[in-house]
């Protein structure tokens, strides 16, 4: 009996080890910012060039920051959800479109002039938003991607959720579901907006 | 023969025009210092995009931008330490392949290790425990003759 028993129980040990394993997501990253203040940047407005925005206006709001482009396909598959979610007037959605154009292999980036970057983008993602619908309050153009960096972006789409003090309460790798919307997000907003 | 002078020297002529006409490959950086340290820092860090690529090899486009930010970096008279903080602080400990020693990472850091020293302590009980069970008993004087029979009817048959 005992000669059998030790390796059974290794042998089921093993095997909920692999289960464990095999449900994790190894591109599940946990951000370290993270109840950290959300990094500061000022960038030009979408919607409205030569306007810059800043997070530091969102002082005392509780605000999403979504990571987005047109070229992410992802980003394509979460837009009705954004669209959904920007219903619900208690939310606040600010878009960060990231390396709108330089992100696009389809550009030879040697050919293209920094101002001619700059108006592609806009051009771009002006027409998506007008076309898709526009979830956001306002968009941000980070061209090069490095306010991206330092969100520690690393695959498109990404959301931060921002409290009232401007800390970074949860962050969404990947595109929102509306499970993730409505079982996480939703109430984290609901308790941050308190 | 003139005309064999005269075929080889089109050849070498159109190889020239060949080697002129093509781009001539970018040197590797301005800086060689720069790019030595570059390899350095980024090969003991992971990208992640594709995780199981360092950040030196990856050919992601984040891998380009973070290059590109190092390099800022080591222009600007950073130390490795204060440049693997930077990605640390943005990416978390998972962009270093020597996880640093802390509270989470025990289990990682001396898991292996306990798991060898528990096999061998199991192993040498077992080895114990065996030795106990299994006793060393001399035959009796029948058994000795019945074993010699056996081996003397076996014995030439083989």
């Amino acid at each position: 009996m005992n000669r059998f028993l030790w390796p059974l129980i290794g042998f089921v040990v093993l095997v909920v080890l692999l289960a464990i394993g095999l449900r994790l997501d190894p591109h599940d990253v946990p951000s370290p910012l993270v109840g950290k203040q959300a990094p500061m940047f000022s960038l030009e407005k979408v919607g409205a060039p030569a306007q810059n925005f800043s997070p530091q206006e969102m002082r005392g709001k509780v605000w999403l920051l979504n990571v987005w482009s047109t070229w992410c396909v992802s980003c394509r598959q979460e837009h009705p959800v954004l669209v959904e979610m920007a219903k619900n007037k208690a939310l606040t959605l600010v878009g960060l479109n990231y390396k709108e154009v330089r992100g696009d292999g389809a550009f030879d980036m040697d050919k293209i002039a920094p101002d001619a970057e700059r108006e592609l983008a806009l051009k771009r993602a002006q027409a998506w938003l007008k076309t898709h619908g526009d979830p956001y309050t306002l968009s941000a153009l980070d061209l090069d991607g490095r306010v991206g960096i330092d969100y520690g972006v690393y695959g498109v789409p990404e959301t931060y959720v921002i409290d009232k003090a401007g800390l970074i309460r949860f962050k969404q790798t990947g595109p929102i579901t509306p499970d993730v919307f409505s079982g996480k997000i939703l109430p984290l907003v609901a308790e941050l907006s308190k | 023969m003139t005309r064999r002078i005269l075929a080889s020297l089109i050849l070498v002529l159109a190889l020239l025009a060949g080697a002129a006409l093509a781009k001539e490959a970018a040197p590797l950086a301005p800086d060689e210092a720069t790019e030595q340290r570059l390899i350095a820092i980024s090969s003991e860090l992971r990208c992640l995009v594709c995780q199981n690529e360092s950040l030196a090899g990856s050919n992601a486009e984040l891998a380009y931008d973070l290059r590109r930010e190092i390099r800022e970096m080591i222009k600007d008279g950073k130390s490795d330490a204060e440049i693997r903080d930077f990605l640390v602080r943005r990416y978390g400990d998972f962009v270093l392949y020597r996880p640093p020693l802390k509270g989470v990472t025990l289990a990682l850091w001396f898991g292996p290790a306990l798991l060898l020293l528990g096999g061998l302590a199991g192993l040498i009980l077992y080895l114990r425990r065996r030795d106990k069970v299994v006793k060393d008993v001399p035959l009796s004087v029948g058994e000795q003759r019945e074993a010699d029979r056996l081996l003397k009817i076996q014995g030439p048959q083989q």
